[in-house]
């Protein structure tokens, strides 16, 4: 290795400090930290799981009387069905456009002007953006002056107004997970640029030499480079989006079958008193959280060796 | 540690209590929800309370009531007072063991004298008093446009046949008749549930309407499918409703009135409680009551129940039996004080000794009559059910019905979350 260790090093190998190391030290350093982790992460785990198991108020045990209903509710299957839709779909276009950004945009001049403008509803809540995007959706009868974005467009062309919150399945969910791509694509896009760009450039010039063209480039040379982070960033989406909740509760409230779990948990507990049932569905989306959880940090363990 | 400092800590802790006892003021905790216009006149009538008592009113106002408040009491640290959403979450609480019997402190003979006895049954569990109204309002009205209506020559309908005559009329004309908001954020859809209720009170006995609200008959009654009926008759149509069943499900109640304003009138009549009174001055602050518009009372339907009244009220309740909090709570029972917050809002008095002369014009006046004549009057029956049902299920099933749904399927959902909710 150069420079040489000893060169550089102030403390000559032979020369032996004594430490008072004993075996509990480090628990010592740590104490701190799980302490709080304890107290706020674990114990409320745990206690969640042990309310999970009992009635309405917490008085009766019912056994898996509320994992039934979790699974068996017809809200809650809506529910369960929006979830796999706003992880498939809004992972998905939030990584597909950052990434399709992040290389196209390294090639324009004004690059940084059209990050910041990209990457700037991330600064605005998931609360103002619904807000914002209930504005945009807004529909009045046809005739009837349009003060949505969208209808005001459609008025323009002659077309009859959408309502795009209440058209059931599909419209109404595709707008909602609109507005979390619209949040968060600038967030994808700053990572996987800064990825980007810690490619060695030679690698894109030798295959240019080579006589490579662009798209095979960025198939063969690019992709390839850029998969651990395209992998972390999808899970990481995917693990965010699961726990949905802000758009939903401002935007429909979950009616016209715009359900997701965090929002059925939210009205269990705090609309309708229920601790057991929001308890249930608590651990159930913390259970589909966790694998993606251990697969971001299996990932990680893998990259530190 | 040494004596010394000890000694001085001790002396320091001791001088702090002794301060804090000297200067505390009495206070009061109360807990309602309101914000605004209506803060503003809550504020307005403890002035008189403050002002007299010297004890301090600590006021918190939030729209989430029901949370905070279960919150609260669950965790031991109830507000000293506060205004309770519904008797139907009063009962839990006393249920509980949560709130003050009345009769400890106040006069519970003079409160029998100044409340009719509806009022004070409301008030009630268990055969205690609980808690008092300090004000109403009054549910069971339709909102028109006096200008409009004369102009098109239509005469105000007294039942639901003239009515629906009425609606025909003005469909024949190419006019919409109603305007409907059912958009409410996350209450969204409560506006339909008076609708169900003021049918139900107009097609079948009390009685049947408080077995319905305690579900003592199930939702696939027949009484209760055919109140949805009707009021699917009107709100499921495109030609009844402006805008059809899209813009009733996507439009907040508070922006529905509007279009009986615009010119020409894109519809012409609108249900809802006599608070809607501030939205279309809010809409139009031209606008004047009983000359710019009015409203008539929800028609009868069969005639053998007349015109029964629906309505909801603000109550209140002792939850720490504190000096200072029964003073508060008797000064919230007396006219005087409910005069001063009655006036401010428009809203109806629960108390025979408010003078009805302090009404800010006579539409409010006029509802107060209604209120105070009608042979019938009920509770707003989703606020009697539990959460789950009256302020769940029902709520979506009227956004479910209204947005195509089978009925059939939509009262079979309520029901089946009723059977669980109303279990103990």
């Amino acid at each position: 290795m150069w420079p040489p260790e000893v060169a550089t090093n102030p403390f000559p190998v032979h020369r032996k400090i004594k430490m008072y190391t004993k075996k509990s030290t480090p628990w010592l350093y740590l104490a701190p930290a799980l302490t709080l982790l304890g107290f706020f992460l674990v114990y409320p785990s745990f206690h969640t799981l042990y309310l999970s198991f009992f009635d309405k108020g917490s008085n009766a045990f019912v056994g898996a009387g509320n994992y039934i209903y979790a699974f068996t509710n017809r809200v809650m299957l809506t529910a369960f069905r929006n979830n796999a839709l706003w992880v498939v779909v809004f992972s998905a276009i939030t990584v597909f456009l950052g990434l399709v950004l992040a290389v196209l945009l390294d090639r324009v001049r004004y690059e940084v002007i059209i990050k910041s403008i990209i990457f700037m509803p991330m600064a605005i809540s998931f609360v103002g953006a619904s807000v914002i995007w209930k504005f945009v959706y807004a529909f009045r009868p046809a005739g009837a002056p349009q003060i949505g974005t969208l209808n005001a467009l459609l008025q323009r062309f002659h077309l009859p107004p959408v309502a795009w919150l209440i058209e059931r399945p599909w419209v109404n969910n595709l707008c909602l997970i609109l507005v979390g791509v619209w949040v968060w694509t600038g967030f994808c896009l700053v990572v996987l640029s800064a990825s980007y760009k810690s490619i060695p450039r030679q690698l894109l010039e030798a295959a240019r030499v080579d006589g490579a063209s662009e798209w095979r480039i960025f198939w063969r040379v690019i992709l390839p480079l850029l998969v651990p982070t395209v992998t972390v960033l999808t899970t990481t989406m995917a693990v965010f989006v699961l726990k949905v909740f802000d758009i939903i509760y401002v935007m429909t409230n979950g009616n016209f079958g715009t359900e997701v779990i965090a929002n059925r948990m939210y009205k269990e507990m705090f609309q309708f008193g229920n601790f057991g049932r929001s308890s249930a569905i608590a651990v159930v989306l913390l259970v589909l959280v966790l694998p993606m959880m251990f697969l971001n940090m299996h990932r990680f363990k893998r990259e530190e060796k | 540690m040494s004596k010394k400092l000890i000694f001085f800590l001790v002396l320091v802790l001791l001088t702090g209590a002794f301060c804090t006892a000297a200067f505390a003021q009495k206070t009061v905790t109360v807990l309602g929800t309101w914000g605004g216009a209506e803060r503003d006149a809550f504020m307005k009538m403890l002035e008189p309370f403050e002002a007299a008592t010297g004890i301090k009113v600590e006021f918190t106002g939030t729209r989430d009531l029901p949370t905070i408040l279960t919150t609260r009491v669950a965790a031991g640290n109830p507000p000293d007072v506060s205004a309770i959403p519904n008797p139907g979450q009063m009962q839990e609480f006393a249920e509980v063991g949560a709130l003050v019997d009345l009769s400890e402190f106040m006069d519970i003979g003079k409160l029998q004298d100044e409340y009719s006895q509806t009022w004070i049954d409301l008030g009630s569990y268990g055969g205690k008093l609980y808690s008092i109204f300090i004000s109403a309002d009054l549910k069971s009205l339709v909102w028109y446009n006096i200008e409009a209506f004369a102009s098109a020559g239509y005469q105000i309908p007294e039942t639901w046949d003239e009515l629906m005559t009425l609606s025909d009329k003005m469909v024949a004309q190419g006019k919409t008749p109603w305007s409907i908001g059912l958009e409410s954020g996350a209450a969204s859809g409560w506006p339909g549930t008076d609708w169900i209720e003021d049918i139900m009170l107009r097609i079948a006995k009390p009685e049947v309407y408080d077995k319905w609200a305690s579900h003592e008959i199930s939702w696939t009654d027949s009484a209760v499918k055919r109140a949805w009926e009707i009021f699917g008759d009107i709100a499921r149509s495109d030609k009844y409703v402006y805008g059809g069943a899209a813009t009733a499900l996507t439009t907040n109640f508070g922006d529905a009135p509007g279009v009986l304003f615009t010119s020409p009138p894109r519809a012409y009549m609108h249900k809802q409680a006599t608070f809607i009174k501030s939205f279309i001055l809010n809409y139009d602050p031209t606008l004047k009551p009983g000359e710019d518009f009015s409203f008539f009372p929800f028609p009868s339907i069969d005639p053998e129940y007349g015109t029964p009244a629906l309505g909801g009220a603000d109550m209140f309740a002792v939850f720490n039996n504190t000096p200072e909090a029964q003073a508060f709570m008797r000064y919230l029972a007396t006219a005087g004080a409910q005069e001063i917050w009655i006036v401010q809002l428009g809203k109806l008095s629960t108390n025979r000794r408010v003078n009805p002369n302090v009404y800010p014009d006579d539409l409010t006046r006029k509802a107060a009559e209604i209120l105070a004549s009608a042979q019938t009057f009920r509770f707003d029956g989703s606020d009697l059910m539990p959460a789950a049902v009256g302020s769940g299920s029902f709520w979506s099933g009227i956004l479910d019905y209204v947005g195509g749904e089978d009925l059939d399927s939509v009262l079979k959902r309520i029901e089946e979350t009723a059977v669980d909710a109303y279990k103990k």
